[in-house]
């Protein structure tokens, strides 16, 4: 089960970002913390996001609000995406019989 | 190879003091941050041309030459023909250990790629190439067993295993197969998301198959045996007496395969759909009035 999880210091030294920077994106909702053996560790499917996280917060200097803000709209986009994706394979469907 | 403006692509003027170059630069990259513009190529050129800007109007020698041959690069580059000659073999050692950047050729042509100095950690950012996202269109039946594919991705070839058990709109990632990173950061993913196709008559929940299966009047009141279609052949199944419309019979393991478990499958779940008798000769609708009687 802990294969599945990095420990924040890792994270922490690997990416050299502070701990109340990764703190401050739990504290937002952003990511998740597990607790191993008094270890707050990331599950690895959120490792994702957080690099993305940090390559916002480092390359543009958003702040934990505006990072909140661009994932909120991503995360519409995606969605909107899908349904365009679902809507055009649909309307092939018909088009096509 | 045209001259490239790059105050133009900054949106400042030539007098622009390196802080209105920096905010400018900042503005533009948050628009066209390949992170915020996930899919979109135009996007990712835009962000190269202003890093590129950037590069060039924030270094002040590389200002001050680009204002001084700018429009007459050629001009300039046989004054510095010389000294980049000599520079020649430092500057490949550098490119090398970068692994070659992606400037336009006026850019090489001017600067002759990145100097070692501009490349110090930290001066100018990393950045991660774009994750590319594609769609892959299957059958039910291509993933009922593994097998393996290739792929072309903006004209690279990726050889995919795709397991057995595959859902529909289930997404890998391909690490590193997205767009390239620039100033020597890492390659973006790859995202593939899985379109399964299904004209194969069974409905598919997860790993269980589903089925509705004709059964005459006589077999589903009187029991006997008969033979069913399933995802890999057919097999014989008794029909016991007094069988009811929509009875479900569940054959289990003659299901999907379960994602990522090796030998492991759902059920096939059978639902018995009663076929009442048409067109009846006389003798039968006899036959049928006496049952009637009896009842």
């Amino acid at each position: 089960m802990k294969k599945e999880f990095v420990a924040i210091q890792t994270l922490c030294s690997h990416y050299e970002v502070e701990v109340s920077f990764i703190d401050a994106l739990h504290q937002t909702g952003l990511i998740q913390f597990e607790v191993f053996e008094e270890e707050h560790c990331v599950h690895h499917d959120q490792i994702r996001d957080l690099e993305k996280m940090i390559r916002i917060h480092q390359d543009l200097n958003l702040n934990i609000e505006a990072i909140d803000v661009v994932f909120n709209l991503l995360e519409k986009q995606r969605q909107l995406k899908q349904e365009v994706n679902a809507l055009k394979n649909k309307l092939r469907r018909y088009q096509g019989s | 190879m045209a001259f490239i403006d790059y105050y133009k692509i900054l949106g400042v003027p030539k007098t622009a003091s390196a802080k209105e170059v920096k905010k400018a630069y900042r503005k533009l990259a948050r628009k066209y941050h390949p992170d915020l513009n996930p899919d979109n190529k135009e996007a990712e050129i835009k962000f190269k041309q202003v890093n590129e800007a950037h590069e060039v109007l924030s270094d002040p020698e590389k200002r001050k030459k680009y204002d001084k041959y700018g429009k007459d690069w050629q001009h300039g580059e046989e004054f510095e023909k010389a000294r980049r000659q000599q520079q020649q073999s430092q500057r490949r050692s550098t490119q090398e250990s970068f692994g070659g950047q992606d400037y336009s050729d006026f850019f090489e042509s001017m600067f002759g790629g990145r100097s070692s100095a501009s490349s110090r950690r930290g001066q100018y950012p990393k950045f991660k190439g774009q994750d590319y996202h594609a769609e892959l269109h299957v059958t039910l039946r291509d993933v009922y067993t593994e097998h393996k594919q290739v792929l072309t991705v903006n004209g690279n070839k990726i050889r995919l295993t795709i397991p057995a058990g595959v859902e529909n709109g289930q997404e890998i990632k391909i690490k590193g197969k997205g767009g390239e990173g620039l100033n020597d950061g890492p390659n973006g993913d790859l995202y593939i998301t899985f379109v399964v196709n299904n004209n194969s008559g069974f409905r598919r929940e997860g790993s269980n198959l589903f089925t509705d299966m004709d059964l005459d009047l006589y077999t589903a009141i009187l029991g006997g045996e008969i033979t069913v279609k399933t995802f890999t052949g057919k097999v014989k199944l008794k029909v016991p007496p007094e069988t009811e419309n929509g009875t479900k019979v569940r054959l289990k393991g003659k299901g999907f395969p379960r994602y990522k478990t090796k030998d492991q499958f759902g059920d096939l779940i059978i639902t018995y759909r009663i076929q009442t008798p048409k067109n009846l000769s006389e003798k039968e609708k006899e036959l049928f009035r006496e049952l009637q009687k009896l009842s």
